[in-house]
């Protein structure tokens, strides 16, 4: 038969990647709010069904810009038992994690406690995040790894969060976001990675969150693109704080992963640093050795959304600077700027540096055998 | 080029659309205004299927403040990266120097017509009094 009719539409046929992949970033979502309730005490589920949520942002209900598809997703995503994209493990395999050949999948929920005003309410979240991501996610699937979430504007309590789950082997990394009440580096985090550095995990800082300022340096911009090209400049400011704060001084274990921000401009801020450091590092001394160096040393990135210059060679000249060994393949599932992985990396790069890419550096940093 | 019987015409008004799979290509066909056109259900961006997507106009700007709004229903927009492509005629808005998504030519024809061949038609029962959608690949 050389005509099928189909009743639902399906997947596209496509050219499927070939070789096993670790997605770096695969966002996972509740099908109903109450979903999270059984991680919660009592109390909550009453505070929340009187007072809901209060974020830093003021007025604001959702994310303050409008997304280019809803719920920022891909629209074939929605699971077909319904609840919104990303919210079902066995679509997700379907759809994603098995034609995509994913061996190790990196959970970052983005709808958590972090950027909640109550820090108390803020904390109860994030642990309850933690444990539903076990429940629902990492116990059902041994591909699937959780970030510890933490209410991240109170150090101390995000630091105990941390502590609670150390060794656990359903989390890979402790996860912040990009913007926040104070840049990064600045004191009041400082307890997230003295806690982190000793449970030996990575801290991703994934970009989004609201702390109550502008979402650019300059104020707010007009449009939902220039909230997309800014968590470039989000991200900068985030690790230069925590370079000239000298937290990679004080940690000089800890690593760090950049998510969802690019990495086309870091050799530029490195460059910008290191010759601002050259001259202005007696305000600084802390900053004991060149500020690319620590980025070099501690800082790995996520690849999605890649970027596409026209010319290759472009691309080749940034990760030569960054490392090979230092990118991390993401998808953003199911984010409508997913990255396919056939289609992601152009022509021209060695097997082993392919494989490093895909999976090899996320293995190693993750510590997955 | 081989003619593959889609539907009967009333099985495809005005704004609906259909997938198929023919020869292990995902195909739509449309229905726009009375008109009929098959895209390749694949976006050559990424692989996404394109045509699963919104049907939307194409918001163009002459000058700053002068917006124009044209092709209401004309262009289906990605599901994935929201890509832009005509439906007419398979071109891209984001990138039209290299992209395009394969247009395949739609026609009706009559039952008289289909029942003489030479069309394939397995799932579709043929009866001569009718009209149908057909497309050439």
């Amino acid at each position: 038969m050389n005509i099928q009719f189909r009743e639902r539409p399906e997947l596209a046929a496509k050219v499927q990647a070939k070789v096993a992949i670790a997605d770096c970033d695969i966002h996972p979502a509740r099908a109903t709010k109450q979903e999270l309730y059984p991680f919660l005490a009592k109390r909550w589920h009453q505070h929340l069904e009187t007072y809901q949520e209060h974020p830093y942002q003021g007025m604001m209900e959702g994310p303050p810009y409008p997304k280019a598809q809803p719920n920022a997703s891909r629209r074939d995503a929605y699971p077909p038992e319904g609840g919104m994209q990303g919210s079902s493990l066995s679509f997700m395999q379907k759809q994603h994690l098995d034609p995509n050949h994913v061996v190790l999948g990196v959970l970052n929920p983005l709808k958590t406690g972090q950027g909640l005003r109550n820090q108390d309410l803020a904390a109860a979240i994030c642990s309850a995040i933690n444990d539903w991501q076990i429940e629902k996610w990492t116990s059902k699937d041994a591909r699937l790894k959780g970030s510890i979430v933490v209410a991240n504007e109170d150090g101390v309590t995000a630091a105990q969060e941390v502590r609670k789950r150390a060794g656990d082997p359903n989390f890979v990394q402790v996860l912040l976001l990009s913007r926040n009440v104070e840049p990064l580096g600045q004191r009041r985090y400082w307890p997230i990675y003295q806690a982190a550095e000793e449970a030996g995990l990575p801290v991703g800082v994934h970009a989004f969150g609201f702390g109550g300022n502008p979402i650019t340096a300059s104020g707010w911009p007009s449009y939902y693109i220039e909230e997309m090209v800014g968590h470039s400049q989000c991200q900068q400011t985030a690790l230069a704080s925590l370079v000239l704060e000298g937290v990679f001084e004080r940690h000089p274990k800890l690593k760090m992963v950049m998510i969802e921000a690019g990495f086309g401009w870091a050799p530029s801020l490195a460059w910008r640093l290191d010759r601002n450091w050259e001259r202005l590092k007696s305000e600084v001394p802390h900053v004991k050795r060149r500020p690319s160096e620590y980025i070099r040393d501690h800082i790995w990135w996520t690849t999605q959304p890649m970027e596409d210059p026209e010319r290759r060679d472009h691309l080749f000249d940034v990760i030569d600077w960054i490392g090979w060994d230092k990118l991390l393949f993401a998808t953003d599932y199911p984010h409508w700027d997913f990255d396919d992985p056939s289609r992601v990396l152009p022509a021209g790069v060695s097997d082993a540096n392919r494989e490093a890419f895909y999976l090899g550096n996320a293995k190693k940093l993750y510590g997955i055998a | 080029m081989t003619k593959h019987v889609i539907a009967p015409v009333g099985e495809l008004p005005p704004g609906s659309r259909k997938f198929v799979t023919i020869d292990d290509r995902p195909i739509a066909i449309f229905n726009i205004k009375g008109e009929y056109f098959g895209l390749l259900n694949r976006c050559p961006h990424q692989g996404a299927a394109l045509c699963e997507g919104p049907l939307i106009g194409l918001a163009q700007s002459s000058d700053p403040g002068e917006i124009e709004y044209t092709k209401l229903g004309e262009i289906i927009r990605c599901p994935w990266h929201g890509w832009e492509f005509d439906i007419r005629t398979g071109q891209s808005y984001c990138d039209p120097r290299r992209f395009r998504v394969k247009a395949y030519p739609v026609s009706v024809e009559p039952g008289t017509s289909v029942v003489k061949g030479p069309y394939i038609a397995e799932t579709v029962k043929v009866a001569v009094e009718s009209d149908y959608v057909v497309v050439d690949l």
